[in-house]
């Protein structure tokens, strides 16, 4: 490999002129070719589908009828008229925002306690972790036969003396129950990312700040949290993404009910375009949802500059 | 590291319940998916609740295998999976080090146009991508299994994580290289990639489990049985009516879920202190 790069260098070598394969010349097609398939990859999975999916919310287009007509903005206008997209995207706003909550408190409460000096907290480590190598799907269905009504969580309720509801086919706790199963499937991977932060705090500021008397909860306050808040930002902009990603555990635990109260954006679009076959308006939908990515990375960056303490 | 001063035997035992308590929703669903797969039907929603089976039974599993071509699938979904992770790294390694250690023209704008990908998740594009892949006959076949992770938005955080690791190196490694002889392709592979293991494994590590947790894409592309990958497959255990097929359904899921849970457990400290400590951290 390298000598297919070394070789032009030194042939043409003869005349006085400075040879044509400078080690920058070299540089610049090296770092191209190394770049190459990351680039082709982007344009052609991301960029040219991107540029597709506007095209294609200006079009209707159902694919059993094998039409595909240009009808302007009238997707936007149904969108707009859209009666479902209310409830969809309090869904949406609702799933994501509880998600990032719960999650972020949990993982940060776990890996304080992972903080202390106990023996054996590489074991609990690992079990606290372990939800997030197994399956996805295999994970969202123990869940599900364990929220049955008659399932495992409703049993033990029942031995406590508890009638539990039936969780994923009552509106009030069916979203609840995704938002809980999707938590203790992900929540070990920010708790380790939080840890590694944690461990990065300086003993010496918490020594300091003991001596000035400052109690337990304000050395939290005032030292932890300044000192890890770039994780925070970090793990909050990988979990409220991911959350707007979420399709399996709906598909899986609700298929969107009871109603649409378990309706998602992504669970949504899916709907219209794969088994309604409106493209058209999917794409329509697939782009609002790239919107909604779109300004919450650009709103979180911006925080970033005047929330995070220090960067590095 | 001395123990701190204040942490009494009382406070001791205080954080192990709390610990224990806080386990219970992690570990139960694992235990009782492994557990009910092995309970006859009559017994899985058995009042009360057992946390072992009563009669253990390996019918479950035996219906997994007959019920669907189950072997196949999990085949699929490991080579789908262990293709992606290679052809990741290789995109990811050689991309992360060009951005990192390469003044090269129009670098700056191509970085910024592959960090797009990490604001179009697939879920956006999936309509134009089923379409590309049905245009070129790709549909019902693994490529788009493949190629989409592997190039498209999912390869971008990797390239990002190789990056930064890769900006960390000290110039000096690189001119001794340099001395030494080496072009670019060398001094990528014989001295910086070498050094690039924390990030190489952390890359492996979630562009694996990225991959064999795919649902969406799946169920999009694929159409017949034996294509199928493990996550779709789970689901197909229904019985005449449409209602799950509970302990079989636990039994593949127990089968999906082992080995990796297993590799974990024996190399949990290079699972977990890999992601944490690189890019990843910001």
């Amino acid at each position: 490999m390298t000598l297919l790069l070394e070789k032009p260098a030194r042939a043409p070598a003869m005349t006085d002129k400075a040879p044509y394969w400078t080690m920058r010349r070299r540089d610049e097609l090296a770092g191209w070719l190394m770049v190459a398939p990351q680039l082709a990859g982007i344009v052609a999975f991301v960029i040219v589908p991107l540029g597709l999916v506007v095209w294609y919310s200006l079009h209707e287009w159902n694919v059993l009828a094998g039409s595909f007509t240009f009808i302007g903005a009238d997707n936007y206008a149904a969108l707009a008229d859209d009666q479902q997209l209310g409830p969809v995207l309090r869904a949406t706003g609702l799933f994501s925002a509880g998600l990032v909550v719960l999650n972020l408190s949990l993982a940060l409460f776990l890996a304080v306690l992972l903080n202390q000096k106990l023996r054996g907290t590489v074991v609990f480590r690992t079990l606290f972790f372990s939800p997030v190598v197994v399956t996805l799907v295999a994970w969202t269905i123990v869940w599900g036969f364990l929220l049955q009504d008659n399932g495992g969580v409703n049993a033990f309720l029942d031995v406590l003396g508890i009638d539990g509801p039936n969780w994923l086919r009552s509106g009030g706790t069916a979203m609840a129950s995704v938002i809980v199963v999707q938590l203790f499937k992900n929540v070990g991977l920010n708790m380790v990312l939080f840890l590694a932060a944690l461990q990065g705090v300086p003993a010496e500021l918490y020594e300091a700040a003991r001596i000035d008397g400052a109690s337990a909860w304000a050395r939290f306050r005032r030292v932890t949290v300044p000192l890890i808040s770039p994780t925070i930002l970090l793990t909050m902009i990988l979990t409220i993404v991911g959350s707007l990603q979420v399709f399996a555990q709906i598909a899986v635990l609700t298929q969107g009910g009871p109603g649409t109260s378990t309706t998602v954006l992504v669970y949504y679009l899916y709907q219209q375009a794969f088994q309604f076959h409106h493209f058209g308006y999917g794409a329509t939908l697939s782009l609002l949802l790239f919107l909604i990515v779109l300004v919450l990375t650009v709103v979180q960056w911006r925080m970033r500059r005047r929330w995070v303490f220090h960067e590095n | 590291m001395k123990t701190r001063p204040g942490m009494s035997p009382r406070l001791k035992v205080l954080l192990y319940g709390v610990l224990l308590v806080c386990c219970v929703p992690f570990v139960f669903p694992i235990w009782w998916m492994a557990t009910t797969s092995l309970k006859p039907l009559s017994e899985i929603f058995a009042f009360p609740p057992s946390p072992l089976p009563g009669s253990p039974t390996l019918d479950a599993y035996r219906q997994v295998f007959e019920l669907q071509p189950f072997g196949r699938q999990y085949l699929n979904s490991l080579y789908i999976a262990a293709v992606v992770t290679l052809g990741t790294l290789a995109v990811s390694a050689l991309a992360g080090y060009a951005f990192a250690r390469i003044r090269f023209r129009g670098a700056g704008i191509v970085f910024m146009i592959v960090l797009t990908g990490l604001l179009v998740p697939n879920e956006v594009t999936i309509i134009p991508l089923y379409r590309m892949f049905d245009t070129l006959g790709l549909v019902d076949t693994h490529w788009p299994l493949i190629l989409i992770p592997m190039l498209g938005a999912p390869s971008v955080l990797a390239t990002f994580i190789m990056r930064q690791f890769f900006i960390t190196l000290p110039a000096e490694l690189e001119e001794a290289g340099r001395v030494d002889g080496l072009g670019r392709f060398g001094l990528f592979w014989r001295i910086c990639l070498p050094l690039a293991r924390p990030a190489v494994g952390a890359v492996a590590i979630f562009t694996f489990l990225h991959s064999w947790n795919l649902y969406l894409e799946p169920i999009v592309f694929l159409s017949s049985k034996s294509k199928f990958t493990i996550p779709q497959a789970l689901t197909q255990y229904v019985d005449a009516y449409g209602g799950p097929m509970w302990n079989t359904q636990l039994a593949a899921a127990t089968l999906s879920a082992l080995p990796v849970l297993i590799i974990f457990v024996l190399a949990q400290r290079q699972f977990v202190e890999g992601l944490a400590q690189t890019g990843l951290k910001g």
